[in-house]
């Protein structure tokens, strides 16, 4: 049975209603109204999966203006059945957070602050710079004259923050370049 | 995890061990307490500190952290000195009768085979007799001195009630209170789960503290069945889905190993890596490995991976072989070694914070100041991003070349996620990414795209593996996932989707780079990681499994090894419980491992992913011994454990760079285990900018017991300062009887326990607690001992790292 949000509420309002308001003379109308003002009003819902730990709750935004407006638990999700903990609780917040980093920073050689560059100005600088290093110090053999064909000195700690896809083209990046000292999150 | 979440609910009892599943799986603990309420089940919590998940328990057992090998070893003699184990399980279905070389020794804490100089042992002395035609030998009467159940009983039979109180601190009366309640679980008709984390995996015997669980769950036949199983409660967002991705030095995409310097070409490397067997009734499953490992060169590399280049193989990096505990590892550990030397020029640091997560974080903060440069994705900036200007660091000294770009938040961008059940789902693009922020996954492609111009357009050194880069003009993650789920690219199927592990082909007709996603997304069903669907059997419903959710690596099974849930004939040793069952013609209920018949109409044994295909009471596959063993954490409070005269493991990854105390060394008696908060995540960079989050959890505390406060004349609430010989830290006394002293061969031990969510880059909250703790490693995973080392602690006279002050005036006032 799917049940919308508006229906849930007449429901939950109308039992609360019976007990609590009908009392007062107050009909669950009183919810329907209230409903009808909520932020999320006419919002599109969007599903996505808590970035803590790995039950991987589900939760819905709740997306207005192309801004996600809420954030709440999504009752569809047969584990978490809806429930959120602390962290998962503040999505909203999260995403909208204004200390995130919003544009590339660079800090050059024994300065003291960071600059803001460009997309191309740091792609292109770095790529540079990659390539640099990496020419210059591949490892083609080892110490026993063994074929190695491996860039040791550069790494790669990565994040288990990535979903499948970005972890499966990093890794594959990565291994191009000839990284052998590679990492993440489940070593520690 | 063995099995999943839901299933935690099927248990008669439940062992939560090295983990503190109510505050750090918050959402996963209404399944134990669905078990305890509905099945009327045990819940036992064993772990240094009373929690949340201990006032739920129906009993709490504090323990020494990095005792537990001693805990277990405890109860596995008690299952074995009072038949605890489920006798037709160990026959049928584990190694207990193979027979054992002869050679094989094991004395004064040591295994044969050992060298002290390069910290490895020859393990050739560990091995299965085998006949002339090398099936392993057995004896199915289990009397043989050889075997391995009577090896089993042997090893254990040291493990008595004394020593392990001795050792561990847990009473006599504890100890077995818990080994009744849990080896109760050893018949047809009941299940007992063990579940653990972090706490059991950061320790130099981290694997070892595992394996005692696969030994127990054997014994007791809770492995494969409803409510029981090995569940790692895994720690991280999608940590199951980056691992089976393998941002990892030692492996490639859906667990291939590394290829190594002595292995030259494809065909050595399948040689070296394929495992064999000749017993009849084992499957053998890693005999697919060159179909896996040609399918992901030919997804890697595309129309440029052909068979007269082997497919690309020698583009591939290669590791060195390891000849040492040391050689051949390229974890985070020797790579912060190896940078801490000026040996490193530059990098990568994506959605991870080393400054404040990795031990011995004063080494790692200093170790990046002698990088050139460095290239960060981030969402926030923290101690990492901002190493250069951090406590004690003169930016005008420091040369290194920060890239920081800005990274989205997942409600940002599409993917999939693996949770610790090993199910995938798919999370939706909410709203376009904030400010210039971009997915990781589309930086790297942008990065890389730059760099493949630069080597076609300039060359360079080796650049086959670049240009010649199956690679991407934009972040599209539906398209990626279907590479990773494989298609057919040669043959008649070509362009079609593979539908599962039998699509595989070793000869270039099938591309995919991670073979255990194969299944994933098909031309007939689309992408099921999409699934929402509820729909259930009724013998699905009875225990929980939701097939048409999501979709669960491998082959959408829920519970590993189902098929030791059954007898020879198919049937569940307890039919109230079923999670697969045969109905004469074909299986019915969960996927089972492999489609097999059951045993006594022909089948294969249960334990495909074994090379013998039964589970391994006694296994020769880790580094460090094939039967669990007490030894010490590095740092340890005492000089001899009792058990042999080896006091700390033989074989663990020691960092010359990383100074250790010596045992029960006097400056610093205190041990010190670290511990995450439901309010934070790990380092804390994202949750530390919440205002409700932080309000909840505001500042570095260290918790210890009435007696050690009264000791060291320390009061609730007073600022202190922890030192171990590698650094000092600032943090609020929390008093609490939520902490034990504990018993330790006559002489009180205390223990203290601290978060470590707390960072300079938030102001006056205190600063990283891992500048304690020391990098030594397990010697299977590389893994630091976050989880014991040795501190002292005493009363500050004033502080820098808090705002010690605020707090004391908001106390007055609340």
């Amino acid at each position: 049975m799917k049940v919308t949000r508006r229906e849930l509420l007449k429901v939950a309002g109308a039992g609360a209603g019976a007990l609590a308001l009908g009392g007062l003379g107050v009909s669950y109308l009183v919810t329907e109204s209230y409903a009808k003002d909520l932020k999320i009003k006419g919002a599109k819902e969007v599903r996505s999966i808590c970035p803590f730990c790995a039950v991987s709750c589900r939760f819905i935004a709740h997306v207005k203006g192309g801004k996600v407006v809420s954030t709440e638990g999504d009752p569809g999700y047969p584990i978490s059945e809806g429930a959120l903990c602390a962290k998962g609780a503040t999505m909203n917040s999260m995403v909208n957070s204004d200390h995130r980093v919003l544009k590339p920073l660079y800090r050059a050689p024994y300065s003291e602050k960071w600059e803001e560059k460009s997309w191309s100005w740091m792609i292109e600088n770095l790529a540079k710079k990659i390539k640099e290093t990496r020419d210059k110090t591949f490892t083609v053999k080892n110490a026993e004259g063994q074929v190695v064909n491996r860039l040791e000195t550069m790494f790669h700690m990565g994040s288990s923050q990535m979903s499948n896809e970005e972890a499966s083209v990093v890794v594959q990046a990565m291994r191009a370049m000839g990284i052998v000292y590679m990492d993440h999150q489940a070593r520690i | 995890m063995t099995n999943s979440w839901i299933d935690i609910k099927n248990t008669d009892c439940c062992l939560i061990i090295g983990s503190n599943a109510a505050e750090h799986h918050p959402i996963c603990f209404k399944w134990v307490l669905k078990a305890k309420e509905e099945r009327g089940a045990q819940i036992i919590h064993v772990d240094p500190k009373f929690s949340r998940t201990s006032a739920r328990s129906d009993f709490h057992v504090p323990l020494r952290s990095g005792t537990d090998i001693a805990f277990m070893g405890g109860m596995i003699n008690y299952i074995l000195t009072k038949e605890k184990y489920f006798k037709e399980y160990v026959n049928e279905y584990t190694n207990a009768s193979f027979l054992v070389n002869p050679g094989f020794s094991f004395n004064n804490g040591v295994f044969s085979g050992y060298n002290a100089k390069t910290r490895i042992y020859d393990k050739s002395s560990w091995q299965f007799q085998k006949d002339e035609k090398g099936v392993i030998k057995r004896d199915t009467s289990l009397k043989n001195p050889n075997c391995v159940f009577q090896l089993l009983k042997k090893h254990y039979s040291r493990y008595t009630l004394d020593k392990v109180s001795a050792t561990t601190g847990v009473s006599k009366d504890n100890l077995l209170r818990v080994f009744e309640a849990y080896t109760a679980t050893g018949t047809r008709d009941k299940a007992g789960t063990i579940l653990y984390a972090l706490g059991w995996t950061q320790h130099t015997v981290g694997v070892q503290n595992i394996r005692t669980s696969g030994i127990i769950q054997l014994l007791l036949g809770n492995t494969g069945v409803a409510g029981g199983g090995v569940n790692a409660l895994r720690g991280e967002p999608n940590v199951q889905g980056t691992t089976d991705h393998c941002i990892l030095y030692n492996v490639l995409p859906g667990y291939l190993p590394l290829p190594r310097a002595n292995m030259p070409t494809l065909e050595e490397y399948n040689k070296k890596t394929t495992p064999v067997t000749h017993i009849p009734e084992s499957v053998n499953w890693w005999q697919h490995r060159p179909k896996y490992m040609t399918s992901y060169l030919k997804g890697y590399f595309g129309k440029y991976a052909t068979k007269e280049n082997d497919f690309g193989y020698s583009w591939l990096p290669k590791g060195d072989v390891a000849k040492s505990e040391r050689e051949g590892d390229y974890s985070c550990l020797y790579c912060y070694e190896k940078m801490a030397k000026g040996e490193i020029k530059g990098g990568s640091i994506w959605a991870h914070n080393p400054c404040q997560s990795i031990p011995n974080s004063n080494n790692v903060r200093q170790a990046l100041t002698n990088l050139d440069f460095l290239y960060i994705a981030e969402v926030h900036q923290n101690e990492t991003t901002d190493f250069w200007h951090g406590p004690g660091m003169d930016p005008k000294k420091i040369k290194t070349e920060v890239f920081l770009f800005p990274s989205c938040h997942r409600l940002e961008k599409e993917g999939s996620i693996s949770s610790s059940q090993r199910m995938i789902g798919w999370h939706y693009q909410a709203a376009k990414p904030k400010g210039k922020s971009k997915a990781m996954g589309q930086i790297m492609i942008e990065i890389m795209n730059e760099l493949i111009d630069l080597y076609k357009s300039e060359g360079g050194v080796h650049k086959e593996p670049i240009v010649n880069l199956n690679w991407y003009k934009k972040y599209d993650a539906e398209a990626i996932a279907k590479r990773i789920n494989g298609y057919h690219v040669g043959g008649e199927k070509k362009g079609k989707l593979l539908t599962g592990f039998g699509d595989f082909a070793a000869d270039g007709t099938t591309a995919a780079l991670n073979w255990l996603y194969a299944g994933s997304i098909t031309d007939e069903d689309g992408n099921r990681l999409k699934r929402t669907g509820l729909a259930q059997t009724p013998m699905q419903k009875k225990v929980g499994i939701f097939p048409n959710y999501g979709w669960t690596w491998p082959m959408n099974r829920w519970i590993l090894y189902n098929r030791a849930s059954v007898d020879k004939n198919g049937q569940p040793w307890d039919p109230s419980r079923a999670i697969i069952r045969w109905d004469g013609a074909k299986w019915e209920g969960d996927v089972p491992d492999g489609g097999y018949p059951p045993m006594a109409k022909g089948g294969k044994n249960p334990f495909i992913m074994l090379p013998d295909g039964l589970g391994q009471l006694y296994g020769t596959g880790l580094v460090d011994g094939p039967f669990p063993e007490h030894y010490e954490p590095t740092e340890t409070p005492i000089t001899n454990h009792g058990f042999s005269g080896q006091l700390t493991s033989p074989c663990s990854k020691i960092i010359p760079t990383d100074k250790i105390a010596p045992p029960a060394d006097p400056r610093y008696p205190i041990v010190l285990t670290t511990y995450s908060l439901t309010e934070h995540w790990c380092g804390g960079s994202e949750t530390r900018m919440v205002p409700s989050l932080l309000e909840a959890e505001p500042q570095l505390y260290v918790e210890m017991s009435h007696e050690l406060a009264k000791e060291k004349g320390i009061k609730n609430g007073d600022p202190v300062i922890l030192e171990s010989i590698r650094g000092r830290c600032e943090a609020v006394a929390m008093v609490t009887v939520r902490i034990v002293p504990f018993k330790i061969q006559g002489k009180t031990v205390h223990l203290v326990g601290m978060p470590f969510a707390f960072g300079w880059t938030k102001p006056g909250i205190g600063d990283a607690t891992n500048r304690l703790t020391l990098y030594t490693g397990d010697p299977n995973t590389s893994i630091p001992e976050y989880k014991a080392c040795q501190v002292n602690i005493r009363k500050a006279d004033k502080v820098t790292e808090l705002s010690y002050e605020e707090i004391k005036v908001e106390e007055h006032h609340g």
